[in-house]
């Protein structure tokens, strides 16, 4: 009986094998980077760097404000959406939706570039109103994310659910707020992960936009075209960090389909 | 809500979604080079964008590589999946952590860790495409064993057995019940793989060769450059992937039909 | 006893589904306050669509209904004094138990310290103290079913309905709560409408039943004249197990059915075409030569209080229960008590039977296609290219959803020595002759009775063809 099973443990040796060497042994590295300078020795001279220097602590702050901003944005325009299509009485929701979540699968960089040429014909240039354009290009690239694992968590909504909160005394208002918002949180929580870190790390739009790289992650970017490792593992760990209290902060509330994969399976 | 809210967010968000789209696709097919001045029908961006050796190198580098990563990226999620699932429950979870840091993590992080690791650490050269398709299978292979996943769970745990039963060894049983039971989850994490490494941009910037563009990389430099024709041709590019992706989704929405279809007059 | 005013009624209640299907049609029903009322049929036959007609998630197409004399047709569910419990408890899953219950007193600003108050009386009214801070999801079943049950009835409604609430219990729970629901019942003194179609559970609880099929009532009335007095053969068929045959008065107090003539107490004219039902265990077993009827038993069944017997007489089965074994194989006698013979006339001849959408989207009969249009029968519905039907909406139909009835009258059928010209085939069960004609009933291989008026005579037992042209036949659908 030993051996039969195995036989089926280990086909998972060599992936376990490659996410040890290519995903953990890399944040190792990281760490190591991001604690010593250019002669291996230990310093915190990185992570103070970051704090001390108001480049740095203003990029965290405005990529701060763009992402809460854009995730707003998002949510603002996904939940209503997501809200009509779940409710609407049409037979074919899921051809519908798909439209809705269609541009996920059309190269980003395309798509900003369409967007840049529209934006530049309506505002001439860019630069003038970079934080308004920061947050339209990124609700514009994010929205789908945001629609998918609303509408997945409205249309498993019992229905039966509000019916009850309506005999019980619940106008329509009321049954809405008291039911149907606090069981889309799910779904809500979910979007705003799809959303929110990417809009922090995803300095592309913004540089495709208008030349910008006032965004946490292009400070890697600006680290690794000089080269400088250290400096550049230590923005890419304090990301982490980041990332690291949003997941727990939202652990166990999200939807458990993964939205990123949701519409395809 | 009242009918006419409906309609006026409804089409807010698809115009919002749709119409740059529709308008460089509009003016992909003119001799326009900006938006605004349309002088006459012009199909020569679709020319430039087939001709140009830069441009086609480009394209079919992008989709080897998303197919290439996508294949290595599904034989292994799928054999970890399996393997994890099968396995004790420190070895499981053990597994599906490390699995889940890549699909949290910023894809910036991603590819600058590799990057360190690979070309800082270890000096191999990203002349040899390792780090990038290392890169992009990081990328993809975690979506695949989230996709696996759940259809092992759902499987009826008893078929394995059943099969080994009947005279299957462990290998033919895996191959003959346990792969078929999980086919589809095999596919959608494969297809899901594919259009993550197609719309990659972070990782590729950190791993790939200098002479080497995807189509993400090379649409975000030229952004930036003033050459037009290359410019007005990647429109004819956004039009084609646009008309691509409504193919697919067409496609796949009558395969799913016709599957609904034969369930019900096959039982 | 006082006599007590209706707390609702429904006044010709018709219900139609945007897609055409009649859920309900021309519903009459007054509740008296304080009663026990269950709407009892197969699923589909429109009895949790009246239901949600009285609780307001469903508005009639047609008719009224009052609450204490007054129109609250329209009225939307979140004014109505009447609380749902549901089929599947809807309980919600982001609040407590306490919450839970609270929700109704709350929408009604209730002060606090009475919400407190009340939500812990009723608590204990459904043996769940001290379960106010459990979630939903570390309750069972049956607990979860007491919650519903308690977030309903805290709030004083003047009716509860209850849509098949134990459907989802385990059958010990079941007659558990069966109990303790009409103890409730009697304890809270509020109007209980219930739904079900579990006949034992209606007999059980209720004080009036309503029996439904296809939106239609068949019969309302008290528990007992339901079984004892079933008005046609549904009711007979959906209340207890019976045996039932289409037979003809052929004297007074004499009607011929199953294969023999047996003495009756209903006073029905002589030639009518008739139900006859005769419950299991009315059925007495007697030596061959001193039963009414013979027959051959085919099995015997251990019930634990008795013996289940099936015996096959003719080509007629009767299901008999005894307390005495029989051997299969063996010969048997047959009589029944006429007081045990329900007698019902079969007032509509029209002959009903069920027709199938075959592969290719025709209709099908015994293996014959029928000649007829269906696009013409299924409202809104077109033919694609390639020949499958569409609905109205431009789907495909699914021919396993819906049903199609087809009806003929007995004049518009002719019978056939050539057997093989018929579109189906079967012997002469019964006959009278009605002064100008013959009226036959023909068993036919598919296991039906056939009404038939024929000028010729043909005899008992004849092997015949019924020939049944299509542009005779009406059709209707059903889902």
């Amino acid at each position: 009986m030993g051996k039969l099973s195995f036989s089926r443990k280990s086909l998972g040796i060599p992936y376990a094998l490659f996410l040890a060497l290519f995903v953990v042994a890399p944040l190792v590295v990281l760490l190591y980077y991001g604690f010593t300078n250019g002669q291996g020795q230990f310093t915190l001279a990185n992570l103070t760097g970051f704090f001390t220097n108001p480049n740095t602590l203003g990029t965290l702050c405005y990529s701060f404000a763009v992402s809460v901003t854009t995730t707003g944005a998002c949510l603002l325009l996904a939940y209503p959406t997501a809200y009509i299509l779940a409710k609407s009485k049409i037979r074919a929701k899921s051809v519908v939706l798909m439209i809705f979540i269609m541009p996920m699968w059309i190269n980003f960089s395309l798509r900003i570039t369409a967007l840049k040429e529209i934006l530049t014909l309506i505002e001439g240039n860019l630069a003038f109103y970079p934080f308004a354009n920061a947050v339209i290009g990124m609700t514009y690239d994010f929205l789908p994310f945001m629609i998918l694992p609303i509408y997945n968590t409205l249309v498993k909504l019992d229905e039966s659910l509000l019916e009850a909160a309506r005999d019980l005394g619940a106008n329509e208002t009321e049954a809405f707020f008291k039911v149907t918002l606090p069981l889309s949180v799910p779904g809500i929580v979910s979007g705003v992960a799809m959303v929110f870190l990417p809009a922090m790390t995803n300095y592309v739009v913004l540089d495709m936009l208008y030349n910008s790289t006032y965004i946490m992650g292009s400070l890697i970017g600006s680290y690794f075209a000089a080269y400088n490792w250290h400096g550049g593992s230590m923005i890419a760990l304090i990301l982490l960090a980041i990332i690291c209290l949003f997941t727990l902060f939202t652990k166990g509330m999200e939807e458990e389909n993964n939205p990123r994969g949701g519409a395809l399976l | 809500m009242k009918k006419v809210w409906k309609a006026v967010i409804i089409v807010f968000v698809l115009l919002f979604l749709y119409l740059p789209i529709l308008v460089l696709a509009v003016y992909s097919f003119t001799d326009a080079t900006q938006l605004g001045a349309i002088r006459g029908f012009s199909m020569h961006n679709y020319v430039t964008l087939f001709t140009t050796p830069e441009l086609r190198n480009m394209i079919l580098g992008t989709v080897a590589l998303a197919f290439s990563s996508a294949v290595l990226a599904s034989v292994l999620g799928t054999a970890g999946a399996i393997g994890a699932f099968y396995s004790g429950k420190k070895t499981s979870s053990a597994i599906t952590a490390m699995n889940q840091v890549p699909v949290v993590n910023a894809d910036v992080v991603t590819g600058f860790s590799i990057c360190i690791l690979l070309v800082v650490v270890l000096g191999v050269s990203k002349d040899t495409f390792i780090p990038l398709i290392v890169g992009h299978v990081t990328l993809c292979a975690p979506f695949v064993f989230l996709s696996v996943t759940p259809r092992l769970k759902q499987m009826d745990a008893s078929i394995y057995e059943a099969a080994l039963d009947l005279g299957a060894t462990p290998a033919e049983a895996l191959r003959k019940v346990v792969i078929p039971q999980i086919f589809p989850g095999i596919v959608s994490g494969f297809a899901l793989a594919v259009t993550l490494s197609l719309d990659d941009y972070f990782v590729a910037t950190y791993t790939k060769p200098a002479t080497f563009d995807t189509i993400s990389t090379y649409v975000v430099n030229a952004t930036k450059g003033a050459q037009t024709t290359i410019k007005t041709a990647l429109w004819a590019l956004s039009t084609v992937i646009f008309l691509v992706v409504i193919l697919l989704v067409v496609l796949m929405n009558l395969r799913a039909g016709s599957k609904e279809n034969s369930e019900r007059a096959g039982v | 006893m006082e006599q007590k005013e209706n707390i609702i009624e429904l006044r010709h209640i018709t219900k139609t589904f945007e897609d055409g299907f009649h859920a309900v049609s021309d519903f009459n029903l007054e509740v008296k306050r304080g009663e026990f009322v269950t709407f009892l049929g197969p699923s589909g036959c429109g009895k949790t669509t009246t239901l949600r007609m009285i609780a307001g998630f469903d508005i009639p197409t047609e008719g009224e209904i009052l609450l204490n004399g007054k129109p609250i047709t329209k009225l939307p569910p979140n004014k109505r004094p009447i609380n749902t419990v549901f089929q599947r408890y809807a309980l919600f899953p982001h609040m407590n138990i306490f919450e839970n219950i609270a929700f109704g007193l709350k929408q009604k600003k209730v002060p606090d310290h009475v919400i407190e108050k009340k939500v812990k009386k009723v608590l204990e009214l459904v043996d769940l103290e001290g379960f106010e801070k459990r979630r939903v999801s570390t309750l069972s079943g049956g607990q979860q079913q007491r919650v519903a049950i308690a977030r309903a009835v805290v709030n004083e409604p003047e009716i509860l309905l209850l849509d098949e609430p134990l459907g989802a219990l385990d059958l010990k729970m079941r007659k558990e709560m069966q109990l303790e629901l009409k103890a409730m019942h009697k304890e809270l003194g509020i109007t209980f409408i219930y739904v079900t179609h579990d006949q034992e559970e209606a007999l059980t609880m209720s004080d009036k039943i309503v029996v439904m099929s296809e939106g239609k009532t068949q019969q309302i009335g008290t528990p007992e004249d339901i079984y004892n007095e079933p008005k046609n053969a549904f009711v007979a068929d959906f209340i207890g197990e019976s045996n039932i045959f289409n037979g003809i008065m052929t004297g007074r107090l004499k009607a011929r059915f199953c294969g023999g003539e047996f003495a009756c107490v209903d006073d029905v004219e002589e030639g009518t075409h008739i139900t006859a039902v005769v419950r299991p265990e009315d059925v007495i077993l007697t030596a061959p030569e001193d039963g009414t009827i013979r027959g051959v038993v085919t099995s015997v069944i251990f019930k634990g209080m008795h013996y289940e017997i099936a015996v096959e007489s003719g080509k007629n089965e009767m299901v008999v229960q005894s307390v005495k074994a029989a051997k299969p194989g063996e010969l048997v006698g047959m009589k029944v008590d006429p007081d045990n013979i329900h007698i019902m006339i079969a007032e509509d001849h029209t002959n009903i039977f069920a027709v199938e959408i075959n592969k290719s989207h025709r209709l099908e009969y015994n293996g014959t296609v029928l000649d007829t249009s269906l696009t013409k029968i299924i409202r809104g519905s077109r033919r694609s290219e390639d020949g499958t039907l569409l609905d109205a909406a431009g789907e495909e139909i699914d021919p396993r959803r819906i049903r199609v009835i087809a009806a003929i009258g007995p004049g518009d059928i002719k019978l056939t020595d050539h057997q093989d010209e018929g579109l189906v085939q079967g012997y002469i069960s019964n006959l009278i002759y009605k002064g100008d004609h013959y009226s036959y009933v023909i068993h036919t291989d598919m296991g039906q009775d056939f009404v038939v008026n024929d000028e010729y005579l043909w005899n008992m037992d004849d092997q015949v063809g019924l020939i049944m042209p299509v542009e005779k036949m009406t059709f209707s659908v059903k889902r």
